[in-house]
């Protein structure tokens, strides 16, 4: 088992209150998975993948327990944390774009990150260049200043920046969301062979855009209002969705082929709950068609068919 | 009101150019020879990636751009020559909605003041009832709740109400063609389809509008005419059942090979369309002037551009 997250809480502090943004989440990631964190604005998924790199100051963990490689995570920590970052579990950030420096040639930046890392440079300079060649960048890049490049070079380069040192886990946050379409294929498939080459053990992609996760994912979890709602490996997530916000969501999603004269498709009413004061029960319950007495309690995250785990009382598979 | 086959808005060889470099002395040709129209009850889409021209084009029918050649004519009028008292009407006929709700408001005003300019600019004769009455109706038109969005500030409402109450204000003035870029792309996934549903609707009470995306899929969805732009260029023009079912030119095979679709991988996709070229730096990014390209008709309405790559067959 890769990485292992168990009722992981992690809460913003606000002024009213905390914000519950990810709840109890517990789930599991095996070596060479590439698991896909889908959902909407707001539901914890950008945030339950910072915490297990990096808790910003407004951050606070409440409870549970991460492991990677079966040593425990002290993601609660954030100097204790230091030894595993970039090394064991890296993350390409949400604005990867203006991750680089603009002041700093590529070159220049990678060596002065890598020093200040400690990371002897011997060879790890090379390996850089190499990747940055099976990326299909020109050497030189390195020579180049960040403003030089269009937005698909520079995430190619953060790309090969945050997996330069082989960790076990990447997170990956909505790195193709602002490229063209284009650019999002080449740059999803790398993360694709990134994986192959064993650059990265296993990889957690973030991303609001479900019909990218099932081109390159493995499995994805989806996450509604800071619970998790299902995960499933990605064709029994895009075909035989267990959740009814999966399936609503899924079936509200346009495709190429699919045209409002012919096939109409319908939303889902309502919107999320606010995190201050998440409702009791299932959150999804006051937007969802199944809904009965019993979702007044809190469905548990459990298996409902081989592989697919699902919170909620009426999915049985 | 509206005529059924009449030519609404005619967009003919528009061309947009912007002087960029350290004096402007160079010329950046955002948009080149851009010829369609669109007809009331019609929906086209202008589909293409970033810096194709695509919001220049939407911008320059909304008169925010000046058009540097050719025209743009609406109701049988040059707009470039529209002036003072004639242009206020013409925006009480053609409205534009954006991209970022959020940037369209004021925060440091409640949100409603969008419809009071509006009043003290075109209905300043309507009584306070009548006003009010009109304002529900419109709000209704897009499924809001007047209690649910009036007297708020923007930050207290979601994004597709927001974007929800432009479509409306734009209602209000029961125009006849809507500019809408990019109007979904800020919208969560739950609730874009019903703003795309809304269009819809309104199409078929004939509104023309002009859907300008980066997103094949919804395009698709929405559009009867697609015209994919690459680098201020048209590529392909057409009805969209043609433009997607049979794509032409190389350029819209790539972008189709490129979309991530929810029930093909794209694996399957390129043994169909076949695979996409390997990514050059910056696919979507302008050049410098370069030949504009010739569009043949391939089939009955539908046409597509013949350039250097041989194209077109």
């Amino acid at each position: 088992m890769s990485l292992k997250v168990d009722g992981l809480t992690v809460y913003y502090q606000s002024l009213r209150g905390d914000v519950k943004a990810v709840d109890g989440a517990t789930f599991e990631i095996a070596d060479g998975e590439i698991m896909g964190l889908a959902g909407e604005s707001g539901c914890g998924k950008s945030t339950l993948g910072k915490s297990l790199v990096r808790m910003d100051a407004r951050m606070r963990y409440v409870d549970g327990r991460v492991e990677l490689d079966g040593k425990e995570l002290p993601v609660w920590d954030d100097r204790k944390m230091n030894p595993y970052r970039f090394k064991h579990v890296s993350i390409i950030p949400q604005y990867a774009l203006s991750a680089l420096n603009p002041t700093r040639k590529i070159g220049t930046m990678a060596t002065e990150l890598l020093a200040s890392r400690d990371i002897p440079l011997n060879g790890v300079v090379d390996e850089f260049k190499r990747r940055l060649k099976i990326v299909g960048l020109p050497e030189d890049v390195l020579e180049r200043f960040p403003i030089e490049l269009s937005g698909g070079m520079k995430q190619r380069v953060v790309m090969v920046l945050s997996s330069l040192l082989d960790p076990s886990l990447l997170i990956a946050d909505e790195v193709t969301s602002a490229l063209d379409v284009s650019t999002q294929r080449a740059v999803s498939e790398l993360l694709v062979e990134f994986r192959d080459r064993g650059f990265v053990k296993s990889m957690i992609v973030i991303t609001h855009d479900l019909s990218v996760l099932y081109q390159i994912a493995d499995t994805i979890l989806v996450m509604y209002a800071g619970k998790l709602a299902e995960k499933a490996p990605a064709e029994t997530v895009v075909h035989a969705p267990a959740h009814p916000y999966t399936r609503m969501l899924i079936s509200s999603l346009p495709e190429v082929g699919v045209r409002y004269a012919e096939k109409r498709l319908i939303g889902i009413p309502g919107r999320p709950p606010s995190l201050l004061e998440p409702p009791t029960g299932c959150r999804f319950k006051t937007r969802c068609p199944l809904a009965f007495e019993k979702c007044a309690e809190e469905p548990p995250f459990v298996e409902v068919a081989p592989g697919q785990a699902a919170a909620c009382w009426k999915a049985t598979a | 009101m509206l005529e059924g086959d009449s030519l609404m808005l005619n967009v003919e060889t528009c061309c947009k150019s912007y002087r960029v470099g350290a004096f402007g002395g160079g010329e950046l040709l955002a948009v080149q020879n851009v010829s369609f129209d669109v007809h009331p009850g019609e929906v086209v889409s202008l589909i293409g990636e970033s810096g194709s021209g695509k919001s220049t084009i939407g911008k320059m029918i909304l008169r925010l751009l000046k058009v540097t050649r050719g025209n743009i004519v609406f109701d049988g009028v040059d707009i470039s020559t529209l002036g003072g008292r004639e242009l206020k009407a013409y925006y009480a006929d053609v409205q534009g909605v954006f991209q970022d709700p959020f940037s369209s408001y004021n925060p440091i005003f409640k949100a409603d003041r969008v419809f009071t300019m509006l009043r003290s600019e075109y209905f300043s004769g309507l009584s306070a009832t009548d006003w009010h009455a009109k304002l529900e109706k419109s709000l209704d038109a897009v499924s809001l709740n007047p209690g649910d969005v009036l007297g708020k500030y923007p930050h207290q409402l979601s994004g597709g109400q927001l974007q929800r109450m432009l479509i409306a204000r734009a209602l209000m003035l029961d125009i006849r063609l809507l500019v809408a870029d990019e109007i979904i792309s800020m919208l969560d996934a739950s609730t874009r389809i019903d703003v795309l549903n809304l269009l819809g609707d309104l199409k078929s009470r004939g509104l023309g509008i002009l859907f300008i995306t980066h997103d094949l899929s919804l395009g698709n969805y929405i559009s009867d005419k697609t015209m994919i732009l690459r680098r201020g260029n048209v590529v392909e023009l057409g009805a969209t059942e043609l433009v997607f079912g049979n794509p032409v030119h190389p350029y819209t095979k790539t972008l189709l090979a490129s979309v991530p679709q929810l029930h093909t991988k794209w694996q399957d996709v390129d043994v169909t369309i076949g695979a996409p070229p390997a990514p050059g730096n910056g696919g979507g990014q302008l050049v410098l002037a370069e030949g504009s390209l010739e569009l043949v008709e391939v089939e009955p309405s539908h046409f597509a551009a013949l350039d250097g790559d041989g194209a077109a067959p």
